[in-house]
């Protein structure tokens, strides 16, 4: 039998984002933010938005493909897709997806696109007032359980009871970041530096999370242009080549009230063990990574269950100088990430790590080959992905 | 008096009543939860089969509210106006040993700002909300 893969098949050839606003400030409203990042990433690879085909987003995206296709006029519409879940979780899968359909003959120009206008719709940081609950919610909200920084709260907290884990680790992360939004005109919270002493007299959130270890809120849209390995080469940038991506979920995650089986994990414990047979590398092929900040202690869990260090060794791994460009042991979140570039589910992760296979990036890692990209975790399903520079196939 | 203020969401049977006894017993101050009638597995949250043997027969049965804290946090920032300047609170995910580790939450009654330890052990308090338009209890937990 064929090895069933997507290892070296499809490269993103084009990326765009609109500028980044802080969350309700976004004069357009989401649909034209959505068609700006589309044609931006299209004008990028030098490709006309009408040839685009195909359409794939994830957590459950307004912006529905359909209209987009007859906005800008697509020749041909082919793949529509939409990964199931919420939150940032589906950031790579909706690129498998997409990558998936180009190598079964189902798409040929693949758009993956993210857009968020919270002003025009509701915030995910603030619950809506008043009202009856059912199911689910009706075991959380009525304890004053509402948003992410709650929900994963108890998931974060299980995982540094059980590991010793210091709140200096998940200070490093956050400061990361920072760090590297100061060098990115586009980041929000460029000219914005973390210090020490600004994260640790930050207010609480929700407990083990402080302000800084959450994501930001924002509007804006991202998107990224696949194309078959084949064609990579037609269009005007650097192809970054896709060489494995994984989505999935811990058993039973979804079991009500937190009875998902392993409650203290980020969910990539089943998931990272594919991606990496899918890629044919391991953790330490790579030269930077992204990695999904929702909250610090997410990334936390992240790293450990992709086998980036053990639990045990996160308190000596997640130290600043080892997360910075250029000489870091794992430059992390280069563009400054959700936490201080911005929160666009994530999906400007994935064109953070296309720049640094480029040598474009604002915090650029010398000569990188392997760029990782960790989607949402601790949501279901999650997914992660590996991109690798010509030299890497 | 309730641990949190009013004007927070209530919370109803699903319109397929698959949560319907465990709402029924909160009322009674009693914890109905899942049994499977044909291999004995502990369930929680509801679901129509039992996820180890496949089974319909989902049997609701009382369990003995106590337990100890999987997991907690402590709630400062409020998300909803009904909590606009209240807090902090504190909520627990407590596992049921005696019921096949099964794991609810409530809230952790006492002090919000007391020293909450995983592994402390807890028994579960009802807290009724009578005047709601379908009124309805919610379990509670509190240090041993």
């Amino acid at each position: 039998m064929t090895e069933r893969t997507l290892r070296g098949k499809v490269a993103v050839v084009g990326v765009g984002e609109t500028t980044y606003y802080k969350h309700s400030q976004s004069p357009d409203p989401e649909f034209v933010l959505a068609l700006k990042a589309i044609l931006a990433a299209c004008a990028d690879a030098g490709i006309n938005p009408k040839d685009v085909d195909s359409f794939a987003s994830y957590s459950n995206d307004r912006n529905d493909p359909s209209r987009i296709a007859s906005a800008l006029g697509c020749k041909d519409l082919r793949f529509s897709n939409m990964q199931w879940g919420g939150g940032g979780g589906g950031g790579a899968a909706a690129v498998g997806n997409a990558a998936a359909a180009i190598v079964s003959g189902q798409a040929d120009i693949a758009v993956v696109y993210r857009a968020l206008a919270q002003g025009q719709f509701q915030r995910f940081g603030l619950a809506a007032a008043g009202g009856t609950v059912a199911g689910e919610n009706a075991l959380v909200n009525p304890y004053g359980i509402f948003v992410p920084a709650q929900r994963y709260a108890f998931k974060m907290m299980r995982f540094m009871h059980d590991h010793g884990i210091k709140r200096e680790a998940l200070r490093a992360i956050a400061m990361a970041s920072y760090h590297h939004a100061q060098a990115n005109p586009r980041a929000v919270m460029h000219g914005r530096p973390l210090s020490a002493e600004d994260y640790d007299n930050a207010r609480w959130i929700a407990e083990p999370s402080r302000l800084f270890d959450c994501c930001q809120e924002n509007d804006g849209a991202a998107a990224l242009v696949l194309v078959s390995a084949e064609r990579a080469k037609d269009f005007k940038q650097t192809p970054a080549y896709i060489l494995g991506v994984a989505q999935g979920s811990n058993h039973r995650h979804a079991a009500r009230a937190y009875n998902a089986t392993d409650l203290g994990t980020s969910s990539f414990g089943p998931v990272a063990p594919r991606l990496w047979e899918m890629a044919k590398l391991g953790p330490k092929d790579v030269d930077v990574l992204q990695s999904y900040e929702n909250f610090t202690g997410g990334v936390l869990m992240s790293l450990v269950e992709h086998g980036y260090f053990k639990a045990e060794e996160a308190n000596d791994f997640l130290k600043l100088e080892n997360l910075l460009a250029p000489t870091g042991k794992l430059p992390m979140n280069t563009s400054g990430g959700n936490l201080a570039e911005c929160y666009m589910h994530g999906l400007e992760l994935q064109i953070e790590a296309v720049r640094q296979l480029r040598g474009t990036s604002t915090s650029q890692v010398p000569g990188a080959k392997v760029a990782g990209v960790i989607a949402g975790p601790m949501v279901t399903p999650v997914s992660t992905m590996i991109f690798g520079a010509e030299e890497t196939l | 008096m309730t641990y949190l203020p009013a004007g927070l969401p209530a919370p109803v049977t699903e319109a397929d009543k698959l949560d319907q006894p465990y709402w029924e017993g909160t009322r009674q101050g009693k914890l109905m939860v899942q049994r499977c009638g044909a291999c004995g597995t502990w369930q929680w949250g509801p679901e129509w089969l039992c996820h180890e043997c496949h089974s319909f027969d989902m049997k609701w049965v009382e369990v003995e509210g106590r337990g100890t804290i999987y997991s907690w946090t402590r709630c400062w920032h409020p998300v909803h106006p009904a909590l606009k300047g209240f807090g902090p609170y504190v909520a627990v995910v407590v596992e049921l040993p005696h019921a096949g580790k099964i794991r609810m939450l409530g809230n952790l009654i006492g002090d919000p700002q007391q020293k909450v330890e995983i592994g402390s052990a807890v028994t579960a308090v009802f807290e009724p909300h009578d005047d709601a338009k379908t009124p309805y209890t919610l379990v509670h937990w509190q240090r041993v």
